[in-house]
Parts: structure tokens; C-alpha cells; sequence
């Protein structure tokens, strides 16, 4: 115990000077949660569509007025050639194009349909699905419109009208939704990458030895390396959140003590996943390289940007064993919803397990290693 | 008792590829300056980390004070003091700092063994508040020996203190060396200068993973003896290819700015001086002198050659 005393006090003399460090709790968490949320927004605006009009009639005009005024799309060609029309999505001017058959207004008229064509630039997947649906559902609506109107006077029936409400989060806020998972990866970030480059770096500097040589124990080298980065963990995520609260007014609908008491276990599993890293790597860019590798997995396989349950299986059974994803799906269920101990055990049960699992991996690793 | 006794001990890496310690032996008394003298790569460092417990042998035994450097490791940590080669102190601490730490880790204060460092720590102690790593080459290695110090170890490992130091911090940290062992410190230090063997009370040379004679450098010296003759001429290049042709010479080699010829009689040397005229050199000067320590090791490396 008293060694520990003195390691940590070691190790947050020299916390305290490093002025990386210092700036990476300090600096990362305002600048990720500030930028990332505004630039990776998903909700897409300005899709430029070219619309090819071989009807040239009252009802086409007005199906082209209509998408133009629905603000999301944005007029970039209207003409009566296709290829013409093709040619501006290859220029990059256009997102989509909507072709109108020759005959669409006679079709509608008469046989109450028509045909309309829908071609979607896929270089960029989100932006061509997105906008493919828009437009879909401004069609469709067009569509109720003209039959009301030719069926006036008779008794129409919709057979089915799908009406749709949001729970939890019913203005769509983006913020709400991104900014908390952002603090789960800043998390990560320090307690795992911060703490392995440390430790590696006593390797690299040949202090290790030094200590490896002194009546100092190696459980209390380690736990004097863990603590520090351990506090620094907690230290960024109120950061974290004090930020999200001033600057996008974001606040948990259920407690603190959930997010705190979660953290604090979370944290012993990626201080686990940092220990075990500084085990494998010589040096400081070794380590780095892993890292950056991890935290790439971590980040796309967490849920962060795209849903788990959307992935393919495979993806999704390798997902379980990602520990920010567990972190995601909490934090976002206490901010959003206001989820409490109760609805989140299984979480809590397989962090303690992660925490278990990577921290005995790497005294493992350590000691054959060492 | 031995204070560092080292029987047979061998240790390879990368699984048996490079063999840096073929089954070494040493016996070293208590309060002996006992140098290892070798080049880079003879295995110095191997058996530096060996005996301060950092790796294991792979065959053979070493006790250090009777302790076993395998079985009693935590009792060796106590009593040795281990300065490695290459600095290796927090940079980002201060002088006052890092002794501090590796005190309190060693379950001791700076107070209770000043009087061991104190002929050293005084000549840092201006700069105490100064980070490590702003320091001198010089102040650095100071810094690391009252480290090294700092628990009253019974013996001390330096591993190549004075490779990269000025030739004045050199003999200042002979001179400490020295006073340590006036203190009772077993010392064993290693350096790849053979001028700094006349410091140690004895010494090992050690060559290829080998010892190849352990004794006090006079006695070493006079073992060894032979008839040598430095030599310059005009052209100091071809001179040494004519000197190695001459069937007379058992060794020739560069030494500085003079080349040096080991003959088996006197009595060649007149006859070598002949025939590097007949070879037209000019302003040939050869004399006799008294073998060095490198002129001892370079023989006992061709015998071991041979």
C-alpha cells in the first residue's frame, strides 16, 4: 500500500506535466464533442435532382414544383433528354434524377396511374438511399392528391393510412443521440490508449528496468499506473458532459449515478484492454499503431454511427465483444430515455466481465512477458 | 564468501541463435573494484542483467552475497544497486525527485544514507530542482550512480558508466568508484576501455561470450608477456600489409598513430628493420616498448582464435 502511495504520487507529478496529456483531457473533449456532432450529421439537405419532364404537361410541372418545394431537394437540371440529365450526375451536379414519362398526365387521367422513374447517383450510399426515399414519399403523396382531386364528389377510400409517432427523442434531435456516444469514445480513448502509451513508454525510456530491479512489486506498479488514468477516465467524461450540457443543452433524462457508477466499471475494462496493448508493443509507436487499429474497431463496430442491429451477423456477433458498444447503448438509453440500474443490468453484468476477463489477460500476458 | 560468485552460467537469445554467455565463471570478493573489459558484444550487459535478477540464465548458477539470483530475487532487489547503460531515470522528474522515488521504493530516505552519496550529490545538488533529463552526459551519470546508491546496496552493478562521458567526468567517476570501494561496496563495473582497467583491484576480459582471464592488470601484463616494437614510417598503410609479410611477426596491428609488432626474439627486430628498407620505406623508427593492456587482449583474442 504504501508503494502505491509513492508511485502515484509519481505518476501524477508527471500527469501533471505533461502538457499532451493535459491538453488531450482537457482539449480532446471540447473539440470532439463540438465538431464531430456538427460535421457527422446524418439528416442529408440539398440533394440536387435533375428532373427529365417528356410530358411537358400541367400535372408534371406541377409534381416538379412540388419536389422543389419540399426544401430538401434542389432543382439543378430540368430538361427533356435523359442522357442529357445522366450527364450532370456524372459531372457530380446531380443526386438524382426524376424521369416523367411521355403520356403521364393522359395516364393519370385516364387509368388513375402512371409511371415515374427514379435513377440515384450511389457513389454516395446515404445521400442516393435518403434521397431515393424522399422522393418516393413526395410522389406517393402527389399521388393521394391526384386521386382526391379526380375522385372529388365520390366517396374515396384510403385503406390504409400509416401514421407514425417517435418516442423518446420526438424532434429527432440529432445531438442528443450523437453527442453522448462521442463521449463513450473519448472514454475509450483516455482510459485504454492514453494508459497503454504510458506504460510502454517506461518501456522506451528503460525506467522499467530500473523498477524491475527495485523490491517494488509488480501489482503495485500496475495498479500505480491504472489509478491515475482511472481518474483522468472520470475527470473527461464530467468534462465530457458539462460540455454537452453548455453547449448543446443536453441532459441525461435519467440520472448521473447510472452514467458514474457504469463509467467506473467501463473504465476498468478498457484500463484492462490498455494494459494488456502495453504488454504486446516495445514502444511508443508500436503502441500507437495498435491503437489507432483498436480504436477503429471499437468505433465502427460500436453502434456509434450505424446501428448494430442493422449489421450483418457476423458483424453483429463480433460486436458483442466490443466494450464501447455496451458504453453507447447505455449512455444513449439514460440521456434519451432515462433508463435506470434496472433496465440495464445486462450491460453493467457484461462490462464487469469484460473488466474480469481483459485485466486477467493481461497480468497473464504481463508476467510472461516481464 | 564470494560476494558475486557466477558458476557456468550461459544465456542465448532468439532461441539458441546467438549465444551471448558460453558458460562463464567468476568468483569476486567482498570489497573488490572488479572491472569486465570487453568489446561491444562480448557479454557484458547479459551478465550485468543476469546478476541483477532482469532475465534468467538458461543454464548455470550466480549468488550474489550467498543469495541466488534465481530463487532469492527479492532479497538480491534489497541489496543491489543496478545502474544500467543507457540513462535511464524519469527525464520528466527532477534530480531531488527521482532520488526521492527510488529512496521511498527501497522503503528508505535520502537523510538516512546521504552520507553514502554525499561526495557525489554535492556536485549535482545546485541543480536539484532541474529536470533529468536537461542535464549533462556527466551530471546525468552522477545522478544515476546516487540512485543506484541510495539504498546502502552491499554491491553495485555499473554496466558501461563511462561510455559517452568526457574524459574529465571519466576520471571524476573513477575517483567515486574508488572512494566506494574505501566504503566496503563490492563494485563490479564494465567498460570497453582498456585504460580504465588499471583502476580496478582486478579484472576480467571478456571476448565473444567468453572470460578469457581473470587477474590484476600487473599480473595479467606480466603473464602475459612479449617481445613488442611500435613502429612508424612514411607510409603507415603499406607498412602494415610489409609488417604482417614479415615472416618474423607473430602479430601486427594498428595501435593509434604507431603500428606494433609482436616478434618472438629481440634479435628479429634488426632483421625486420632491414627489410622494411629493402621494401623502400622511408624514415622507418622502430623501438621496443612494454605491452599494454590491448596489446594482452588482442594476443589472448588470436590465441583464442587459433
Amino acid at each position: 500500500m504504501r508503494n502505491i502511495k509513492f508511485m502515484l504520487r509519481k505518476e501524477f507529478r508527471q500527469v501533471f506535466r505533461n502538457k499532451a496529456i493535459l491538453r488531450m483531457i482537457l482539449a480532446m473533449p471540447v473539440i470532439q464533442l463540438i465538431l464531430i456532432p456538427l460535421a457527422a450529421d446524418y439528416e442529408v439537405k440539398n440533394i440536387n435532382i435533375a428532373v427529365v419532364d417528356n410530358d411537358v404537361s400541367a400535372y408534371s410541372r406541377r409534381l416538379t414544383e412540388k419536389i422543389k418545394s419540399s426544401g430538401i431537394f434542389k432543382l439543378s437540371d430540368y430538361g427533356q433528354n435523359y442522357n442529357a440529365a445522366l450527364k450532370t450526375v456524372g459531372q457530380s451536379k446531380s443526386d438524382l434524377i426524376l424521369s416523367i414519362e411521355p403520356g403521364f398526365e393522359k395516364n393519370l387521367i385516364r387509368e388513375r396511374s402512371a409511371k415515374v422513374h427514379i435513377a440515384a447517383d450511389a457513389v454516395n450510399g446515404i445521400k442516393a438511399g435518403l434521397g431515393a426515399a424522399y422522393a418516393q414519399q413526395i410522389i406517393a403523396d402527389f399521388n393521394a392528391e391526384i386521386v382526391k382531386e379526380l375522385a372529388a364528389g365520390t366517396e374515396q377510400k384510403f385503406p390504409v393510412t400509416v401514421s407514425s409517432a417517435l418516442r423518446y427523442n420526438p424532434y429527432v434531435n440529432y445531438y442528443l443521440f450523437m453527442v453522448p456516444g462521442i463521449l463513450v469514445m473519448l472514454v475509450t480513448m483516455v482510459g485504454s490508449f492514453l494508459s497503454a502509451l504510458n506504460i510502454v513508454a517506461e518501456k522506451e525510456i528503460g525506467t522499467m528496468e530500473q523498477i524491475n530491479v527495485s523490491p517494488l512489486k509488480k501489482h503495485e506498479f500496475i495498479l500505480g499506473k491504472l489509478i491515475p488514468f482511472w481518474v483522468l477516465g472520470m475527470l473527461s467524461i464530467t468534462i465530457g458532459m458539462s460540455i454537452a450540457y453548455l453547449f448543446y443543452g443536453i441532459l441525461p433524462a435519467g440520472s448521473f449515478l447510472v452514467i458514474y457508477s457504469y463509467a467506473a466499471l467501463y473504465l476498468l475494462a478498457v484500463l484492462g484492454v490498455g494494459l494488456l496493448l502495453s504488454t504486446f508493443a516495445e514502444n511508443q509507436q508500436q503502441a500507437t499503431l495498435f491503437a489507432f487499429f483498436i480504436l477503429m474497431v471499437f468505433i465502427l463496430m460500436s453502434g456509434l454511427y450505424t446501428p448494430v442491429d442493422s449489421m450483418p451477423e457476423w458483424a453483429q456477433w463480433i460486436s458483442a465483444f466490443n466494450p464501447p458498444r455496451y458504453f453507447i447503448k447505455l449512455i444513449r438509453a439514460v440521456y434519451i430515455k432515462g433508463s435506470g440500474f434496472n433496465d440495464l443490468g445486462h450491460e453493467f453484468l457484461v462490462t464487469a466481465a469484460f473488466a474480469l476477463v481483459f485485466n486477467i489477460l493481461a497480468i497473464f500476458s504481463y508476467n510472461k512477458r516481464g | 564468501m564470494s560476494a558475486i560468485s557466477v558458476k557456468n552460467i550461459e544465456k542465448s537469445y532468439d532461441k539458441g541463435a546467438v549465444k551471448a554467455l558460453k558458460g562463464i565463471n567468476l568468483e569476486i570478493e567482498e570489497g573488490e573494484l572488479f572491472g569486465l573489459i570487453g568489446p561491444d558484444g562480448a557479454g557484458k550487459t547479459s551478465l550485468f542483467r543476469i546478476l541483477s535478477t532482469l532475465i534468467l540464465p538458461d543454464s548455470g548458477s550466480a549468488t550474489m552475497m550467498g543469495l541466488d539470483v534465481v530463487k532469492d530475487l527479492w532479497k538480491i532487489r534489497k541489496i543491489v544497486g543496478y545502474m544500467p547503460g543507457r540513462f535511464s531515470l524519469y527525464q520528466d522528474l527532477s534530480i531531488e525527485e527521482n532520488l526521492n522515488f527510488f529512496a521511498t521504493v527501497f522503503n528508505t530516505t535520502v537523510k538516512k544514507n546521504y552520507h553514502l552519496i554525499e561526495d557525489i550529490y554535492v556536485q549535482i545538488e545546485p541543480f536539484k530542482k532541474r529536470r533529468a533529463g536537461k542535464l549533462s552526459g556527466g551530471m546525468k551519470q552522477k545522478l544515476a550512480l546516487c540512485c543506484a546508491l541510495i539504498h546502502e546496496p552491499k554491491i553495485l552493478l555499473l554496466d558501461e558508466p563511462t561510455t559517452g562521458v568526457d574524459p574529465v567526468s571519466r576520471k571524476e567517476f573513477w575517483d567515486m568508484l574508488g572512494r566506494l570501494k574505501a566504503k566496503g561496496i563490492t563494485v563490479l563495473v564494465s567498460t570497453p576501455y582498456m585504460d580504465e582497467a588499471s583502476r580496478c583491484s582486478r579484472i576480467a576480459l571478456m571476448q565473444g561470450g567468453n572470460v578469457m582471464e581473470v587477474e590484476s592488470l600487473s599480473n595479467i601484463i606480466g603473464k602475459n608477456n612479449m617481445i613488442l616494437y611500435a613502429l612508424r614510417s612514411k607510409e603507415m598503410h603499406r607498412l602494415l600489409k610489409d609488417l604482417r609479410e614479415f615472416s618474423g611477426s607473430l602479430s601486427a596491428f594498428a595501435f593509434g598513430d604507431e603500428h606494433h609488432v609482436r616478434l618472438s626474439r629481440d634479435e628479429e627486430a634488426e632483421e625486420l628493420y632491414a627489410f622494411l628498407l629493402h621494401r623502400a620505406h622511408e624514415m622507418v623508427n622502430i623501438r621496443k616498448i612494454n605491452p599494454e593492456i590491448e596489446d594482452v587482449f588482442i594476443q589472448l583474442m588470436q590465441e583464442q582464435h587459433s
